[in-house]
């Protein structure tokens, strides 16, 4: 699922065990950096969003606005599954690194559920507001929250994606090092979600509701 | 006017969506006549491919190649192809402008006319002017930072390919349907669902955002490669000024394009799922795109000079003989362009209104960076002041650079002063300057690249001759096009007119087309002096550093070996080939394994479902959509199952190559 990543570190462990010659003596993996620049440019992408909510978020166009539309309580169980996911990833990063291939294993199962759980309810809720007439096409207030917030989902999607893909590897090569830089990576991706979350949460609902 | 022109009739049919024979404009000539030339040169060479057995060549050392140099390579191919089309477009507008005056209508409606200053501008921008600069990103800077490659060699073959799958998409637009009728950056509500219905604007969409992905992924991959792939001992300072500028214009993009994503992701909403963002009801407002899409746009012209003033950095230095003046002020005035780039996106409309106070701190934010450009401008300057100057054609360009890019930067800080700018906005004085920026700067830039780094790419020099008379042409060439422009602009000529009620005009736009004419030469100049060099390239051959050259990039073969290098260079500091030069380089005979990436069809792959994807888009075929998207899905899931991605190099074969032309 990474695109980022990278085919010049050895895959140590899968197919040959050279030791390293030529390049990992002066260059560690640019795998890690190279995924940091793209969670930022993702973070623009959000942010151009973000902006664009901030502007038309007040556009009802004679329809309804937050306070007709939000539920709190569903909004923080929702965040309280996407928060919890991203302490079982941790958990799973912790037993990843004691070489612990079954409790990885298992605290990403966890993780995914907890993933697949938000992004049911995120569906639940899209699925009510169109029903009863608040649609993204009602109003540039709600075209800017179902495009930032689908954005956020379709995100947490790709992650669940990209999760059990990952656990499909980790089952048949076990934790080598190709699959510690990519569950490395995916914890990044995942947290990177959880804090674009708190923004959406704050800046979308909260605010919005007080 | 477009009395012929009517859509076709709207009518979803599950299997071709809204595509129907009626969108081939078999009734247009000009259209016709393209496609016919189109076709034929295609079948030639096909014909030629197979007959001389190039396919599995192509396959194995092309389409799947992973090396960053035969990556650049192709994008600059990918350049010169679009570059001829979009050049095309350009002599049809002058051809049409010389023509329609005082009631009088040229050869071209306004519904097609329309669609050829948008497709202009958009081919120019993302798949020429950007081709080329991240092919020559790609190609030198790996090798001026002494690198194996780019630091991931995989995502370096995507991101071309879908370069590739956008300007494909583009093209096909053009006997399939219609492009776009709305401006290279497609303001709503004009190119919104209420105004432009049909597939152009939904080409233009797909075509850009596909394209943008490779963008997007290729600037992460530069940046990745400059921070950790240079040779050891080399620090940020030490880099030549063509690999800052390659970091510069890379945190550019990767800041810049993802706004550019949303943006287009946003105007797709509407158009698509009757969103609200740029509407005139609900609640949009179309403002708002403007300001997203300059705010990607602005930082984009300077994506797309900064590598050239890099470029010519390193020309002036080699051809003066000297380092280059005031190596750190080059660095700070790149890195404050590169910030100044975020905060003057406004001046593209000043005459929004926003107000005084506002159009002020544009206004001055803009004039300010005439100062880190006058800084470089100064650099090179004194870098020739007491050198020993070699006019090769390289260097033609560079100085036809410096009087031409002076003048547009002139030109440009003219119009960031407001009340000047409501007089000028949207008039030719307008696309004057940005013409005398962007030819006098980047494609001038692009040119003297190309010369300069062909030795090293192929091991022979290009024709002088055809060098020199390919510069003269497109340097008065430019004058005779643009100058009229600005003048006619000052007169009040708007951009984007199909014909004008002032015959008075007329002898400008005659002169312009002339101009366009004379580039026109310029042109076909390059390419029978790439013809011509190609013949002669035994004549022409020349070692390892034909040019006296300073950086790593000279220190290796010409043409270079797949792993670059044969050892890794211990960089002492700037110039380091030069020092080593000085204390009679040679490589060592204790080769290594040499440790490198393997080629593979998954970047083309995904890039060919992308542009299936794009495609089906664009007519609403959805059974298609949701097909390739899935074949896209398992693809690149698949290739993360291959976790064989890497092989050695024998120290034999290292050798071997070696020992066939290794530096004298």
């Amino acid at each position: 699922m990474s695109p980022l990543d990278a085919t010049r570190t050895p895959a140590s462990g899968a197919g040959h065990a050279v030791t390293d010659h030529d390049h990992g003596g002066h260059h560690a993996s640019p795998t890690p950096i190279g995924f940091w620049i793209y969670l930022m440019s993702d973070c623009i992408i959000f942010g151009a969003l973000f902006a664009t909510y901030a502007v038309l978020g007040y556009g009802y166009a004679g329809g309804p606005g937050p306070k007709d539309l939000f539920e709190p309580g569903f909004v923080a169980v929702e965040t309280a599954l996407l928060l919890f996911s991203s302490i079982t990833f941790g958990l799973a990063m912790l037993q990843a690194d004691k070489g612990k291939r079954d409790g990885t294993l298992m605290w990403l199962a966890v993780t995914g559920v907890l993933g697949l759980g938000f992004i049911a309810m995120e569906v639940y809720e899209f699925r009510h507001l169109v029903h009863i007439g608040a649609g993204p096409d009602r109003s540039a207030f709600l075209s800017a929250f179902f495009a930032l917030v689908g954005t956020h989902g379709l995100h947490v999607t790709a992650g669940t994606i990209w999760l059990v893909t990952l656990m499909v590897q980790i089952g048949m090569h076990g934790l080598i090092g190709a699959n510690m830089r990519r569950l490395g990576t995916l914890s990044m991706f995942w947290h990177f979600l959880d804090l674009i979350w708190i923004g959406v949460f704050s800046f979308v609902y909260l605010v919005r509701l007080v | 006017m477009s009395t012929n022109m009517t859509q076709p009739s709207e009518t979803l049919s599950p299997i071709f969506g809204r595509l129907s024979l009626d969108w081939i404009p078999y009734h247009e000539p000009i259209l016709i006549g393209t496609f016919a030339g189109v076709a034929l040169g295609g079948l030639l060479v096909l014909g030629l491919m197979t007959y001389f057995r190039l396919w599995v060549p192509l396959w194995k050392n092309w389409i799947t190649t992973v090396d960053h140099k035969k990556i650049g390579i192709m994008y600059m191919v990918l350049g010169f192809i679009m570059m001829v089309r979009g050049f095309a477009d350009a002599l049809m507008m002058r051809a049409q402008q010389a023509m329609a005056a005082g009631g009088a209508e040229g050869y071209l409606p306004p519904h097609h006319f329309d669609q050829v200053f948008t497709a202009h501008g958009v081919i120019m921008i993302f798949f020429v002017a950007m081709a080329f600069v991240t092919g020559i990103m790609n190609y030198v800077m790996p090798l001026q930072i002494g690198a194996r490659d780019v630091a991931f060699p995989f995502l370096n073959n995507f991101s071309f390919w879908m370069t590739v799958a956008g300007a494909l998409l583009v093209n096909i637009s053009l006997f399939i349907g219609e492009f776009a009728r709305v401006g290279w950056l497609a303001f709503p509500p004009l190119s919104g669902s209420a105004f432009s219905h049909g597939p152009g604007v939904d080409y233009y969409l797909w075509a850009l955002q596909i394209a943008g992905v490779g963008t997007t992924l290729s600037g992460i991959n530069l940046i990745a490669t400059i921070l950790k792939m240079r040779a050891p001992g080399m620090k940020m300072m030490d880099m030549p000024i063509f690999a800052w500028t390659s970091l510069i214009t890379n945190v550019l993009i990767v800041i810049s394009f993802p706004v550019l994503t949303a943006t287009l992701a946003l105007l797709t909403l509407d158009r698509y799922l009757g969103f609200h963002f740029f509407t005139n009801d609900f609640g949009g407002n179309a403002m708002m795109y403007i300001n997203l899409i300059w705010i990607w746009g602005h930082p984009e012209v300077y994506i797309l000079i900064i590598p050239c003033f890099g470029v010519f950095s390193e020309i002036v230095s080699t051809f003066s003989g000297k380092p280059i003046f005031g190596y750190k002020t080059m660095v700070w005035a790149t890195a404050c362009i590169m910030v100044l780039s975020f905060v003057v996106w406004l001046h593209h409309f000043f005459t929004m209104g926003s107000g005084a106070n506002v159009n002020t701190f544009f206004g001055i934010t803009t004039m300010i960076i005439a100062v880190p450009t006058g800084v470089k401008i100064f650099n090179w300057l004194f870098t020739m002041y007491k050198g020993r100057v070699r006019l090769e054609v390289p260097m033609l360009w560079t100085i036809g650079f410096l009087i031409t890019f002076t003048i547009g930067g002139m030109t440009g800080v003219l119009l960031a002063v407001p009340p000047v700018d409501f007089q000028l906005h949207n008039t030719l004085f307008l696309i004057a300057h940005f013409h005398n920026v962007i030819i006098g700067g980047v494609v001038f830039a692009v040119y003297a690249a190309v010369t300069y780094w062909w030795p090293k790419a192929f091991g022979f020099k290009l024709s002088e001759k055809w060098g020199r008379r390919s510069f003269w042409f497109w340097f008065v060439g430019f004058y005779f096009a643009f100058m009229p422009l600005y003048a006619l602009g000052l007169m009040g000529a708007t951009r984007r007119v199909n014909m004008y009620p002032d015959a008075g005009w007329q002898p400008y736009f005659i002169v312009a087309a002339f101009g366009a004419f004379l580039i026109l030469l310029g042109i076909v100049c390059t390419f029978i002096n790439f013809y011509v060099s190609i013949m002669n390239r035994k004549a022409l051959a020349c070692g390892n550093d034909p040019w006296d050259g300073r950086t790593l990039e000279w220190a290796t073969q010409s043409p270079p070996a797949p792993y670059n290098f044969p050892q890794e260079i211990h960089v002492r500091g700037r110039e380091e080939f030069w020092r080593m030069k000085q204390e009679g380089f040679a490589w060592s005979k204790d080769y290594a394994p040499i440790h490198m990436p393997k080629g593979t069809a998954t970047g083309a792959l995904l890039a060919a479902g992308a542009l299936v994807f794009g495609f089906a888009m664009v007519w609403y075929i959805w059974w298609l959509a949701i097909a390739s998207f899935l074949g896209m899905l398992i693809i690149g899931i698949g290739h993360t199952f291959n976790y064989n991605r890497d092989y050695y190099i024998p120290v034999d074969e290292v050798a071997e190559t070696e020992a066939k032309g290794a530096l004298a």
